[in-house]
């Protein structure tokens, strides 16, 4: 009886903190690794991929505070689920924003971002999968924004904006 | 003293509602985020289906996310023109489909639904921006799918079957 009651006393207690982790991973922040080289050298500075290197991938907090007006700014830096894959999420730098009109590398013209819309892009323009390939994507896609790197401890910081100099034109 | 030891027990009675309503709330939007939701959804672009003037919905978040839609459901997407804006559309292509509509009464185009995304438009096609109008939408974008009307009362049910079936 006593081994019963014990059960279900812990069983109400896990379900309880899974229901209070799914509310503030949901609504105010997460922490997820960061995998692969696409924003090298902001992320995962090191580029050789051995397992104990790999237990040190950067892990960032994302906030969802974001989420609630869809405002940011260039330069950050955003985690959003993949237009083509939606299981899958990435993350990545928004390089433009609805109006503005982005230079497309290897092409010649401009191209006028539409309506809640973003360009976004990773750091390491050789090794991304990023716009570059599937076109501006649509703002609800992004699911928070990162702001500080959390682990491995010797990298804990702010993430800071950065932007490439004349990629974007603004009118 | 007798004082001091009751104000810790109002304190005490005051954070333990505190965190029962928290709880609550908790509770609340986990339900509301991954199992499923009423939603109020209004205007002309899924009539006959749903009235113009505002039908609350039972929606479900489960199959969005498991990925088991099918062509003919009635989903809630994110509007790909403004994040802040939910629509309600029919599924009418998955990836890889065909699908032909008309963009003028003289024109018909035909486009092939790319990979991961959807074809939705809405029942009523004279009042009615949708793929049409800003071509097919990433599956991320997809909020819920729609199981029945809850009000009006004499309405409620499952959604009839679009015209397009």
């Amino acid at each position: 009886m006593g081994t019963v009651s014990s059960f279900w006393a812990y069983t109400r207690k896990s379900l309880t903190a899974g229901l209070i982790a799914f509310t503030v991973s949901d609504r105010f922040a997460s922490i997820s690794p960061v995998r692969g080289l696409s924003m090298h050298p902001t992320f995962n500075p090191h580029t050789t991929s051995s397992l104990l290197e790999s237990l040190m991938d950067d892990h960032v907090l994302v906030e969802k505070f974001c989420l609630e007006k869809y405002k940011f700014s260039h330069g950050d830096i955003v985690v959003f689920r993949s237009p083509s894959n939606y299981k899958e999420k990435h993350i990545k730098r928004i390089i433009a924003l609805p109006g503005d009109w982005i230079k497309v590398p290897h092409q010649q013209d401009t191209l006028k971002i539409p309506e809640g819309h973003c360009w976004v892009e990773g750091d390491n323009a050789t090794s991304s999968l990023d716009s570059r390939s599937f076109g501006p994507i649509p703002l609800g896609l992004i699911q928070g924004r990162a702001t500080h790197i959390v682990w491995p401890p010797q990298r804990v910081g702010k993430l800071e904006k950065r932007m490439p100099q004349g990629r974007v034109v603004q009118y | 003293m007798r004082f001091g030891g009751q104000w810790r027990s109002v304190a005490r009675e005051g954070w333990d509602r505190s965190v029962i309503m928290a709880k609550f709330l908790c509770l609340l939007h986990v339900v509301d985020t991954y199992l499923c939701s009423s939603v109020l959804v209004y205007g002309p672009s899924m009539f006959p289906t749903l009235n113009p003037t505002g039908d609350v919905v039972l929606a479900e978040r489960l199959s969005t996310r498991l990925g088991i839609v099918a062509r003919g459901d009635v989903v809630l997407v994110r509007a790909p023109d403004n994040p802040r804006k939910i629509v309600t559309k029919r599924i009418i292509g998955m990836e890889g489909d065909r699908v032909t509509f008309l963009v003028d009464p003289e024109r018909c185009a035909s486009v092939v639904v790319p990979k991961g995304h959807l074809w939705i438009q809405g029942d009523n096609i004279y009042a009615s921006k949708d793929s049409r109008h800003f071509g097919s939408v990433p599956y991320g974008l997809l909020q819920g799918k729609v199981l029945c009307r809850i009000w009006p009362l004499d309405g409620f049910g499952s959604l009839q079957q679009g015209v397009w079936f």
